[in-house]
């Protein structure tokens, strides 16, 4: 293995012939792609009922991948005007993506609904386009009018294939704006925590096109390799990491249709998820060849085996009052309103909810227990050799995982997606006139309080990493096996007896419910209270707000 | 080709165990001969799985997967216990130097 | 050169076969997407096996061991075993394995180091399991094994499986619970450091 010597940092990474190759080789394979969907799509008509999956699953695959080629191979020939572009357009692009995601996610929950019923009307085999052109015009004869390009874009929607690669590609979406937008968020909380402003200049309004920003030029980083380490495992590491957040939000339920696979094991699948994702870290601090690297991947190791067993027992609590595990069944049972979420149904769950939102902090490397990464011990642990879009897949899956476990929270004992509102209060106003029937869906929608939720608890663990100091390995292990282990076993038992002995609707739940109730409501207003004094004083609390102009600029 | 059914699990199976019995023979690392043993214990378990699905015995082998599961974990936690306290006391992993008994 | 690719290239495959094999009780039995789903996972299971038998060292090995559990656990979810997949996913790539990565940083001092096996044992092995592995495929292609009840086990799978281990299954269960504590008492006591005991001077380093 070669030595990294001072010549190969000054020498150019990519040569003009690189930049011709890679040119060549896109346009080349974008074409054959294209070609090869087009080949498919032909097939697929042609040969009816005969492998229209397959043809399908070829026909979106290989045209998604070919434009992606095709879309990398002008991105690299006029480098120039699309960095000029995408400059003068941020806003527009951004908003353009948050939009596009949102129509990606809710559009297709009404297309499959119009979809399931015709195929419902044609049992057997696949529906053709014929069948779904008359279906959408209601004339069995009709041939080739304008429906029929309507029906060609919703044939592929009947095949689960399509819709899995639709909901890969909402997903990945998702996930990166969370990621970004929780980035930026992290360090306006960070700043207005100490009296400062956080980013104030990219982007015009607070600094909003920060992460963007940041995104791009980490893309452009220099691609650093360890002399002596193991570059394949150093190559696979930030893969093994992001892979399993990203799938974790294959089971997490955005509304009851709103989820890519309702598996009947969706609570255990996220957990297993989130204990796969420690590989990655692991591995990242072997392959690194760094002390320090090292030291961090062991403690996060430790950490995630040690509180896995405190979180698991706290998943019991919810998984044995509602009897599944399927996360749709849970949230449907809390649909009531505020006091029918399950944190709040006795105090054992209450007890269960705190110490999952404990463990998910550890098991997300958050601060108080941020030891694999404590940037004062070990330079930045696990990450200190990594740089470039590696180093970004790492933030990308620890702020994947932290909505993750954020809106697992909510769905587990805080109501799922439901709203905070009695539903007995707007059930008048779900069949009244348009207006109402309005502000009913946006008080009562699934996704939008899914979103708000997660957020919050989000917020949550920003504020606690910013408010509290870091804590030493071993107070580490003394709050998981000393102090969690015991309170999750308490609340297990607890729970048992009490779904035992007291009757639901008998005196001492309604009274305890009232109890609980009532603290989750105190604290969601003292909360609310704190961030509007801190609001109404902020130019006190901050400073001046205003930004000073940049030196010569 | 195209339906999937037992016999296709089964070979794949036997392939995995006989990876698995190649690691175990071959690695001189005791993790190694570790990872050889998940290996094998696989092979069963997806045995027990495919004959559950598409055999005669319901959910039988699920259940017996179940605790090949828990069995792999209990032996991987003694196991690793004792290749520390082996590399404490002979300063090495390689299974072959574990030759004091034999005088 | 970068050989980057090589690596990456079986994750997006398995992200999309995860999803593709998230439900397997969904789709009827005849199904070409399965198919490929099932050749997919099946190349990538022992694709990582052979890796295994094939790396020297011992990380490498770790993470190949990482690719069959995946992949065995997609199997299960092929299978509609989804919960067995879930546990296989929880209890093996979430905690099995990383007790053994664990154990490897804790035993491997020298970065690197390979132990390499002789010659002769590598030939004798490779003949046993290829004549192993040639017996045993003959022997199931031949097999005519008793066919399924239609339909196999769908959904509900969980409550059954629940079920079965707290009824027909209960001493075993009952038995692997102590095993386990067995196991927790034992390995604490293995691994715990050497306690300075008098007069021993040649004891191990601590």
């Amino acid at each position: 293995m070669n030595k990294f010597s001072a010549e190969d940092a000054l020498r150019p990474r990519f040569t003009a012939a690189h930049k011709a190759l890679a040119l060549r080789g896109f346009v080349i394979a974008g074409v054959a792609l294209l070609a090869a969907a087009v080949g498919f799509g032909f097939v697929a008509g042609v040969a009816q009922g005969v492998g229209y999956a397959a043809a399908v699953g070829g026909v979106v695959l290989a045209g998604l991948t070919g434009a992606c080629c095709l879309l990398a191979a002008f991105v690299i020939r006029f480098a120039a005007l699309v960095g000029r572009v995408l400059l003068t357009l941020a806003l527009p692009i951004f908003l353009g993506g948050v939009v596009g995601i949102v129509v990606l996610a809710w559009i297709p929950a009404l297309l499959y609904e119009r979809v399931d019923g015709i195929k419902a009307d044609h049992p057997g085999a696949a529906v053709s386009v014929a069948q779904f052109e008359a279906a959408l015009t209601g004339n069995a004869a009709a041939a080739r009018g304008p429906a029929y390009l309507a029906a060609l874009a919703l044939w592929p929607l009947q095949f689960q294939l399509t819709r899995d690669v639709l909901a890969v590609v909402g997903v990945v979406g998702f996930v990166s704006l969370v990621a970004m937008f929780g980035i930026w968020w992290e360090r306006k909380v960070a700043g207005r925590m100490q009296s400062r402003l956080g980013p104030m200049r990219v982007g015009g309004w607070h600094g909003w096109a920060q992460s963007l920003a940041d995104g791009l030029k980490l893309l452009q980083k220099e691609d650093i390799f360890i002399a002596g380490a193991d570059r394949a495992l150093f190559r696979l590491a930030p893969y093994v990491a992001f892979i399993p957040a990203m799938c974790l939000f294959i089971a997490l339920p955005f509304s009851a249709a709103w989820v890519a696979r309702d598996l009947e094991v969706g609570l255990i699948f996220i957990f297993a998820m989130l204990g796969v994702g420690v590989l990655g870290v692991l591995l990242a601090g072997w392959a690194s060849n760094n002390k320090w690297s090292m030291l961090g991947a062991m403690r996060e190791a430790c950490q995630m085996i040690s509180y896995e067993i405190p979180l698991g027992f706290a998943l019991l609590v919810p998984i044995m009052t509602l009897g599944t595990l399927r996360l749709t069944a849970i949230g449907e049972a809390q649909s009531g309103g505020f006091h029918t979420w399950l944190a709040f149904a006795n105090p054992f769950t209450f007890i269960a909810a705190i110490v999952f939102f404990v463990a998910t902090l550890a098991s997300c490397k958050r601060a108080p227990f941020d030891l694999p990464e404590a940037e004062s011990e070990l330079v930045a642990g696990y990450l200190t050799e990594y740089s470039g879009f590696r180093w970004a897949l790492f933030f990308f899956a620890e702020y994947a995982e932290m909505f993750a476990v954020a809106a697992l929270a909510s769905v587990l004992f805080f109501g799922a997606w439901y709203s905070p509102l009695p539903a007995s209060w707007g059930a008048a106003w779900a069949d009244g006139p348009l207006w109402q029937r309005a502000v009913h869906g946006v008080l009562y929608s699934g996704p939008i309080w899914f979103v708000l939720k997660g957020f919050f608890f989000f917020f949550v663990q920003l504020w606690l990493r910013w408010t509290l100091p870091r804590i030493r390995l071993d107070q580490v292990m003394y709050a998981c096996v000393q102090v969690l282990l015991p309170l999750t076993m308490v609340a297990l038992l607890g729970n048992t007896l009490w779904l035992w002995l007291v009757r639901p609707g008998a005196w001492l739940a309604v009274a305890v419910n009232l109890i609980l109730t009532a603290i989750g409501g105190l604290t969601v207003v003292a909360m609310a209270a704190i961030v509007l004094y801190g609001y109404l004083n902020r130019r006190r609390l901050v400073g001046t707000m205003a930004v000073d102009p940049l030196p010569g600029g | 080709m195209l339906t999937i059914g037992l016999t296709h699990y089964l070979v794949l199976a036997a392939a995995l165990l006989c990876c698995g019995l190649y690691v175990m023979t071959t690695k001189r690392n005791a993790v190694g001969i570790l990872i050889g043993a998940e290996l094998v214990l696989n092979a069963a378990a997806l045995n027990l799985v495919a004959f559950a699905r598409y055999g005669a015995g319901g959910l039988d082998g699920q259940v017996a997967t179940l605790f090949v599961i828990v069995l792999a974990a209990a032996e991987a936690a003694i196991a690793i216990a004792i290749f520390v306290n082996y590399y404490r006391v002979l300063a090495t992993i390689d299974a072959d130097r574990g030759d004091t008994l034999k005088g | 050169m970068t050989r980057g690719w090589l690596y990456r290239l079986p994750l997006p495959a398995l992200l999309a076969a995860s999803a593709l094999a998230a439900d397997g009780a969904a789709a009827p039995a005849a199904d070409p997407g399965k198919a490929v789903a099932f050749y997919l996972v099946a190349a990538v299971t022992v694709g990582s096996a052979l890796g295994c038998a094939i790396a020297t060292n011992i990380v490498r090995m770790a993470m190949c061991l990482l690719g069959t559990l995946g992949g065995v656990a997609l199997l299960y979810f092929l299978m509609s075993a989804t919960f067995l997949g879930v546990i296989q996913l929880i209890v093996y790539a979430g905690g099995t394995l990383i007790v053994i990565v664990f154990g490897v940083m804790l035993t491997s001092r020298a970065y690197g180091v390979k132990l390499r096996p002789r010659p002769v044992e590598v030939l004798a092995a490779l003949v046993v399991c290829g004549a192993l592995l040639v017996g045993l495929v003959a022997v199931l292609l031949r097999t005519d094994w008793p066919a399924a009840p239609a339909g196999g086990a769908a959904e509900g799978t969980v409550a059954a499986l629940g079920g079965s281990l707290l009824s027909v299954y209960l001493v075993p269960f009952e038995l692997a619970s102590v095993l386990l504590l067995a196991v927790m008492i034992g390995a604490a006591y293995l691994a715990q450091p050497a306690l300075p005991t008098a007069g021993d001077g040649a004891g191990p380093e601590e």
